[in-house]
């Protein structure tokens, strides 16, 4: 009888451990599937956004969709809110993979690639990280949508910022619609740092 | 106690049929010419240390413990392998462009600043894994030259 216990409980401890691991697949493809029904909803808001506008994927109205979704995660780290930084990540992250580059010449297309690769993957992990990671990420997925306006141009006006205390004492930049400083970097911390670089536009 | 019994006759035969569903395997036995160590002079002491702590999940070649050829932990471990050559292959080193490599070096020493990597749940199997806080200083000030050199 002994014996038998003893199968007994080594075989329920293999089931544990079964189940236990069948579980966290399970809700790992649980955590997985939102992500992509979000992302779907996300290419299926810019289908309608093309559709009115003939011409959301390229020019102008493509760069402009990046820049909002860009200014919406400023607003939300300046803002110390990191699920809202998270959401336009996820959009910013469509906007880009669904960026037309058909019209720029080939040496432009090369950089706009680059660039690109670069910042989805910015704009992913911004999608799913807390807060101090976030601001890492936008940090660098900042001058990448520097460099792509550099390319592409936008008719928005927009002002170029730098916080020289971030990344220690490295500095880093940003983009903003408002004149007046409101930091991304530190929130509400140190609401106040920084400058004006740049005017675009 | 029939019940049971039948349950655990029912699992145990699961458990064994997993066992023949084919997994895929994580080798390669050739180093592209775009490897990290390839384009880059690494330090022999950094070689090894990024080898034995990062090569696993972040190249083409597993150096496998024996627990890979069971199911489900070999399910286990090749989504891990994925997810962590998505992010960063050490193998295609060469193909990233310079704003790549930059964002890259940033967030390896970011996130070895942080003790996020290597994984504590790869760590606790692996002890020749684990960083110490000379390694970790080491790989860091490597990595920001090469980052400064870009």
């Amino acid at each position: 009888m002994r014996k038998v216990r003893m199968t007994l409980s080594i075989l329920t401890m293999t089931l544990v451990t079964l189940t236990a691991m069948s579980c966290k697949d399970g809700k790992k493809d649980g955590e997985t599937t939102p992500m992509s029904n979000e992302m779907h909803q996300d290419e299926g808001h810019n289908h309608e956004g093309s559709e009115k506008m003939m011409t959301n994927n390229s020019g102008n109205n493509a760069t402009n969709a990046i820049i909002d979704n860009y200014l919406q995660i400023k607003n939300a780290l300046v803002a110390d809110d990191q699920e809202a930084a998270a959401k336009a990540g996820g959009s910013l992250f469509g906007d880009f993979k669904n960026f037309d580059k058909s019209s720029y010449s080939s040496e432009e297309k090369q950089e706009l690639t680059d660039i690109i690769e670069d910042a989805k993957e910015h704009a992913e992990h911004i999608s799913e990280s807390p807060i101090e990671h976030q601001r890492e990420h936008f940090d660098i997925l900042s001058k990448d949508v520097i460099d792509m306006i550099a390319i592409t141009g936008t008719d928005m006006k927009l002002y170029q910022d730098f916080c020289p205390m971030y990344n220690d004492n490295k500095g880093a930049q940003w983009l903003s619609a408002t004149k007046e400083i409101k930091n991304p970097y530190f929130g509400s911390k140190m609401m106040k740092c920084g400058e004006i670089q740049k005017e675009i536009n | 106690m029939r019940i049971i019994k039948i349950i655990v006759l029912i699992l145990l035969v699961a458990f064994v049929a997993i066992q023949f569903i084919p997994a895929s395997r994580n080798i390669s036995d050739t180093v592209p010419k775009t490897d990290f160590m390839e384009v880059n002079k690494v330090p022999a002491t950094i070689q090894n240390k990024l080898q034995v702590s990062c090569y696993d999940c972040h190249s083409n070649n597993t150096d496998y413990p024996w627990y890979n050829k069971i199911q489900p932990a070999a399910w286990f471990l090749e989504d891990h392998i994925k997810e962590g050559k998505d992010e960063l292959n050490f193998n295609e080193w060469g193909d990233y462009s310079a704003r790549r490599k930059n964002s890259k070096l940033r967030s390896i020493i970011s996130q070895i600043e942080d003790d996020k990597m290597p994984l504590d749940s790869y760590t606790i199997i692996h002890r020749d894994a684990r960083l110490s806080e000379t390694n970790q200083k080491e790989i860091i000030k490597y990595m920001n030259l090469l980052k400064n050199s870009l």
